[in-house]
């Protein structure tokens, strides 16, 4: 058969392309743009060439961040992820008890991120809040803006609050999916309470976890507002993770090429995390489809 | 390995059953013998799974006893029963291997190791596995990962009976008669008591020595597929059974006269004079077409399929199938049916009736 050539096809995907260009290309090209030159105002601009990135490359304060940014990423990843599966496991599994569960469960990822890093806030503070009066009635010392380690455990916290019931969700559906065969033949085969998590339920919710992991990676690796309102960064540069550091560089100290650069850089590092992560994951679902 | 009885077993799925049509399962009282083939045959939600469960112990029936031997496991748990089950769905432990698989049972029973894997190997020539013992059971097709399931029911020596729930229903079609007799020649050569669970008449009547039945959650009949086939004892049966079903006629019967819009049909036995819903039941394969004697009908298509002819006609409003063998020729002339009057069963409310044998030389076809 002849093929006819037709270009009006373009004019269909058209609409989108436009859309993509202003929502996306356009404003990353002025971030490029911004990352290879100077400027002292007035809108006037030198190019520097690689010069930002050299730069930023040797700073001891990004690499600072970045390790604290890791830090947190693996200890959220680390409570959040067990502590969804256990949760999800001890749900009710239908009825009227199921709906409410779920609800309650979903009502932390309803609230604005602000709102969530004001609520720990108010509730921490040693001399008004609940938490940190209680704390420090008990002989605890505990303040979240002064003590390095208190800030950690806070936001750490703070973020297992918020964020918790996404994975739990998300680990609730893989399990609520697996057919009922399934705890059947375990019974017959007598496996264990353990048995059947181990060989049922934690191979069949992998799917679901693998996308759990990969969310809370990519989101708390970009994590800013919740830490930003709780403890501004602080106290010194504690909880200054990558997000917040790149705030204080474009807007506080309005550098914007280094801020550029440090941007691009940034999403660069999610890009390649994310990417090679997910290779992992395909290569391993491959491998064993195969054998 | 134990017979399997029943008493007076009733399941319903609600919490407080009130009359008949609140349960799954109707009351039933059942020996399965020791070391038969059976079959479980109905339509979906005929109760037939419902059975299955309670008989495995994943369901608590709601009155009525199960005995394994003399012994009440009516509230005992499934793996107390020693019960192998093989579902619709084949279910395989996706992360480990073929041998982990089939060996899952008997370590979670804390067998030795030697003897574990000897059983392994043992159950994988009886099932034909043993080349692909090493592999991920996940790889596999559906027909093998079935096998898987069966071996893990099969590995344990003191398997009281194995239970099948339509386990060939994702089955390609090809496999599906391979494995059916691999089934069997199993079944002959260890001798478990199989019961096996279907809606497919072919799987059920090619698989068991008996059959049993369901519909609406009661038995309506237990027997071979010989007695299923000539002699259904409700009108369900007759209906389920064969392709075409059986036809049904309603008539009146006096003695062993049947009577229909004025013509009579001599019958082989006697019934008395029966009141109620009064059916005349007959195969397909024992009504024939004829020119000149029998009753009236209008023909309306012929279907040719290959052995068969089958042929619809319409008789004083009523729809009858008729079967003829392929080198029977249809002429335009043959406008009356003849029904072979040993083959015709006499139904009052569903149920066969039981007529008394008559001298066979007044009888004779209409």
């Amino acid at each position: 058969m002849e093929k006819t050539v037709n270009q009006r096809a373009w004019l269909l995907v058209l609409p989108v392309l436009v859309l993509v260009a202003f929502s996306s290309i356009i404003p990353m090209m002025t971030v490029v743009n911004y990352s290879f030159q100077d400027s002292f105002g007035e809108n006037i601009f030198f190019w520097v060439g690689l010069e930002w990135y050299q730069e930023l490359l040797r700073s001891e304060r990004l690499w600072d961040a970045l390790g604290r940014q890791l830090l947190f990423s693996f200890i959220i990843l680390m409570i959040e992820i067990p502590l969804g599966i256990l949760v999800a496991l001890s749900m009710p599994k239908k009825g009227i008890s199921a709906s409410i569960c779920l609800v309650l469960m979903s009502l932390p990822l309803l609230i604005p991120y602000n709102v969530v890093g004001t609520i720990w806030q108010v509730f921490g503070r040693a001399d008004i809040g609940l938490l940190g009066r209680t704390l420090s009635d008990l002989g605890i010392s505990y303040n979240y803006s002064q003590n390095a380690f208190d800030a950690w455990v806070t936001v750490i916290i703070m973020d297992v609050w918020h964020w918790t019931s996404l994975v739990a969700l998300l680990a609730y559906a893989g399990l609520r999916s697996i057919p009922k065969p399934y705890y059947q033949a375990a019974m017959i085969d007598q496996a264990s309470r353990w048995n059947v998590f181990r060989y049922i339920e934690l191979p069949k919710m992998r799917g679901v976890l693998m996308i759990a992991i990969l969310l809370r990676f990519m989101d708390s690796f970009m994590i800013y507002t919740e830490p930003f309102v709780l403890t501004g960064g602080g106290p010194g540069n504690a909880t200054t993770f990558l997000s917040i550091d790149l705030v204080k560089m474009a807007l506080g100290q309005f550098d914007l090429g280094p801020a550029a650069a440090f941007s691009l850089m940034y999403f660069l590092v999610i890009l390649l995390i994310s990417y090679v992560f997910y290779t992992v994951m395909i290569t391993i679902d491959k491998d064993e489809a195969k054998q | 390995m134990a017979s399997i009885t029943l008493e007076n077993l009733a399941h319903s799925y609600l919490p407080d059953p009130g009359g008949d049509h609140d349960f799954a399962l109707k009351e039933i009282n059942h020996i399965w013998e020791d070391g038969r083939a059976y079959a479980l045959l109905g339509p979906s939600g005929c109760g037939k799974t419902t059975l299955l469960n309670i008989i495995s112990g994943l369901l608590t029936p709601t009155s009525g006893r199960v005995l394994f031997g003399d012994k009440d496991v009516t509230v005992s748990s499934t793996a107390e029963r020693n019960i192998a089950q093989v579902f619709q769905f084949p279910v395989v432990y996706d992360t480990m291997t073929v041998r982990q698989n089939l060996a899952f049972p008997l370590r979670n029973r804390g067998m030795e190791a030697d003897y574990v894997s000897e059983r392994v190997e043992q159950i994988a020539q009886m099932i034909g596995l043993e080349a692909d013992l090493h592999k991920k059971a996940r790889g596999l097709t559906s027909d093998l990962k079935q096998k898987i399931s069966l071996g893990r029911g099969m590995v344990r020596d003191d398997v009281n009976a194995i239970l099948f729930d339509e386990p060939l229903t994702v089955i390609d079609p090809h496999l599906k008669w391979e494995l059916r007799t691999q089934l069997k020649s199993l079944h002959r050569e260890f001798g478990h008591t199989m019961i096996y669970v279907t809606h497919d008449q072919t799987e059920a009547l090619t698989f068991a020595e008996k059959v049993v039945v369901m519909h609406e959650g009661r038995v309506v009949q237990i027997g071979t597929p010989k007695e299923l086939f000539e002699t259904p004892a409700h009108v369900f049966v007759g209906y389920f059974i064969g392709s075409p079903g059986m036809n049904f006629v309603p008539v009146s019967v006096t003695g062993n006269k049947a009577h229909i819009n004025g013509n009579t049909i001599d019958l082989h036995h006697d019934y008395g004079n029966p009141q109620g819903d009064i059916l005349l039941g007959i195969r397909p394969e024992f009504v024939r077409l004829s020119k000149s004697d029998g009753l009236p009908v209008q023909i309306n298509r012929v279907q040719d399929v290959g052995r068969h002819k089958f042929i619809n006609a319409t008789l004083f409003d009523i729809e009858i199938n008729i079967s003829a063998n392929e080198g029977f020729e249809i002429e335009s002339d043959m406008i009356k049916i003849e029904f072979d009057p040993a083959n015709i069963g006499i139904f009052r409310d569903n149920w066969r009736m039981n007529g008394k044998a008559i001298d066979q030389s007044n009888g004779g076809t209409v």
